[in-house]
């Protein structure tokens, strides 16, 4: 089961982080969750917003480079054992995470995944018993 | 049989008949031209009389003329003839300073009609077309140039001039239109808003053919024209200085343009030495009319970039072709000894899909050394991986590397950063302190 992610293209220059954010406010979309990863010469904002679709539609009507994927969210309790343990998982079964963010809300813990296979994810949490949510569930958060 | 060419015995003459009929009628050009204000002091200092040309390689010895030399003799100082027999002037703005004017004789508007109907033949239109010209009129050359050129072959050419795109659809519907002459970005525009109309150019119109020109473009706008409006879109290369359009055309072989040699002499020279370059090579391309009399011109520099497409075309022609216009010279910069046109720059970009049409050349001095920084926007984002961007960005250094030999910075950048593409954006930067 996958959410809908975007991923934005930053050049490394002062302000623009603010102007895409502002894009995206003046469009009432609601920010769940965001990360930047940056290199010497431009960066990726990754965000998990209350409506992709729309996100994506402003921002390509605003001439920013944008686009959308799929990714995995786990939740589990926000302890760094846990974490260690759902990765572990991944881990032993041979499944690559190009990249993890997550944020929490006092107990619980939520991970975006990126990987090479979703479906691979399902099976894994299947087997292991890992709690997948869905876009609404997270929405909701 | 319907005959191939429109002037056979000219368009197929032997080379060595070809050569002698250059170097009579450069002799005569040359005699003509002395009889002007300017010609007869630039050339008449120098000694130069029709008898110092023995070949065609004596007309190296002359020495150029250029647009300057143009402005500078504003309006009629190269004008050969007396003024009962011009009978009219064209006109092109100038940015800076005077503009340029050309005078014609009914001689020379004559030639001039039967080159342009020269290549329209070419290219397969006959008395029988609809041809419709979406060129402005009054100074500007494509206008009357075509009009008189598509009458001569006797085609009915409809003077629709420039803009009214709704229009234009309406006439191409109503009479039948089967060619058009437009410059590219505007036979993008008309596609645009047929298809906005709901009108298919493929099963609505009779369009079989389109000449565009005026405007430099590559090989895939050319296709991408093609295949939108389901005809044959051909190359046209002409400026005003050298009358207007029909200088060169492309055959239906599409594979470099006829330059007519019965009427000019052509050169392609390095625009920094100023030495003839051997044919293959890009530099400038250097003009001598051969047929005009109200206004001969002798080696006039045009600024535009080309090259010689050596061997032999399979249409049968014999007049030698250029390449498609590669850019201005001006436009050209020298980075470690290496000519480079933005135009082979760009060539590069558009194969990348994911990139956008923006870019922008700076060169600067670093550390004592040249260096070529090449931005590129972005098209829509096709991945978020890094490891993908980084590949993307080494792909393009090494092939721009492979065209233009020398290893350039490549920094992708944002969608709407770069100047926009519309109008005449700065392609080149040349921050350089010597340059
Ligand atoms: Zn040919």
């Amino acid at each position: 089961m996958t959410i809908k992610q975007l991923s934005v293209f930053l050049e490394n220059k002062s302000g623009r982080l603010n102007e895409v954010l502002g894009i995206l406010g003046q469009a009432d979309i609601r920010i769940i969750a965001a990360t930047v990863a940056d290199t010497s010469e431009y960066g990726i904002l990754r965000l998990i917003t209350s409506d992709t679709a729309k996100a994506y539609e402003v921002l390509k009507a605003n001439r920013v480079s944008a686009q959308q994927s799929d990714v995995v969210a786990l939740t589990c309790n926000s302890t760094a054992a846990e974490f260690a343990e759902q990765m572990d998982y991944f881990t032993r079964e041979g499944l690559s995470v190009e990249y993890m963010y997550c944020f929490s809300t006092g107990e619980k813990a939520f991970l975006i995944l990126r990987t090479s296979d979703n479906a691979m994810v399902d099976a894994i949490a299947r087997k292991y018993g890992l709690d997948i949510i869905t876009e609404k569930e997270l929405l909701s958060v | 049989m319907d005959n191939l060419y429109f002037q056979p015995e000219i368009e197929t003459m032997e080379r060595s008949s070809l050569e002698t009929l250059q170097l009579k009628r450069l002799k005569e050009s040359i005699g003509t031209a002395l009889r002007s204000p300017f010609y007869s002091t630039r050339l008449g200092k120098l000694g130069i009389t029709p008898d110092s040309i023995r070949t065609l390689g004596d007309l190296r010895r002359l020495p150029f003329t250029t647009k300057e030399d143009l402005r500078s003799n504003y309006p009629f100082g190269l004008v050969a003839v007396p003024a009962d027999r011009v009978v009219r002037l064209h006109s092109s703005s100038g940015t800076t300073g005077n503009p340029t004017v050309i005078c014609h004789s009914q001689h020379d508007l004559e030639c001039w009609a039967g080159r342009v109907a020269r290549c329209l033949y070419m290219v397969g239109l006959r008395n029988t077309d609809v041809f419709q010209n979406t060129s402005g009129y009054g100074m500007f050359t494509g206008g009357l140039g075509f009009q008189y050129g598509a009458e001569l072959l006797g085609a009915l050419t409809v003077p629709a001039a420039a803009g009214n795109t709704v229009r234009q659809i309406k006439f191409i519907r109503d009479f039948g239109t089967t060619a058009i002459h437009a410059i590219p970005s505007y036979a993008f525009r008309l596609y645009e808003v047929m298809r906005e109309m709901g009108i298919s150019p493929r099963t609505d119109t009779r369009l079989t053919t389109l000449v565009i020109g005026a405007e430099p473009h590559t090989e895939a706008q050319r296709r991408k024209i093609e295949e939108a409006f389901g005809v044959k879109a051909y190359n046209s290369f002409g400026m005003s200085e050298m009358s207007g359009p029909g200088v060169a055309f492309e055959c239906p072989c599409q594979n470099g343009l006829h330059l007519w040699e019965d009427c000019y002499i052509m050169e392609i020279i390095d625009p920094e030495t100023l030495e003839p370059l051997p044919d293959g090579e890009v530099g400038e391309l250097v003009l001598t009319t051969l047929d005009r009399e109200a206004m001969p011109l002798i080696r006039y520099r045009t600024r535009d970039l080309t090259r010689i497409i050596p061997g032999e075309c399979p249409c049968g022609r014999t007049h030698r072709r250029i390449d498609r216009i590669k850019g201005r010279s001006d436009d050209m910069f020298i980075v470690k000894g290496v000519n480079i046109f933005p135009m082979q720059i760009e060539k590069i970009l558009m194969q990348f899909r994911e990139l956008g049409t923006n870019y922008l050349i700076t060169v600067d001095t670093v550390n004592s050394n040249d260096e070529v920084m090449v931005e590129v926007e972005l098209g829509d984002l096709f991945t978020d991986d890094y490891s993908q961007l980084q590949r993307l960005t080494r792909d393009i250094t090494r092939q721009l590397k492979d065209e233009i030999l020398v290893t350039p910075k490549v920094r992708l950048v944002d969608r709407g950063t770069l100047p926009q593409e519309t109008g005449k954006a700065v392609r080149v930067k040349d921050l350089r302190k010597n340059k």
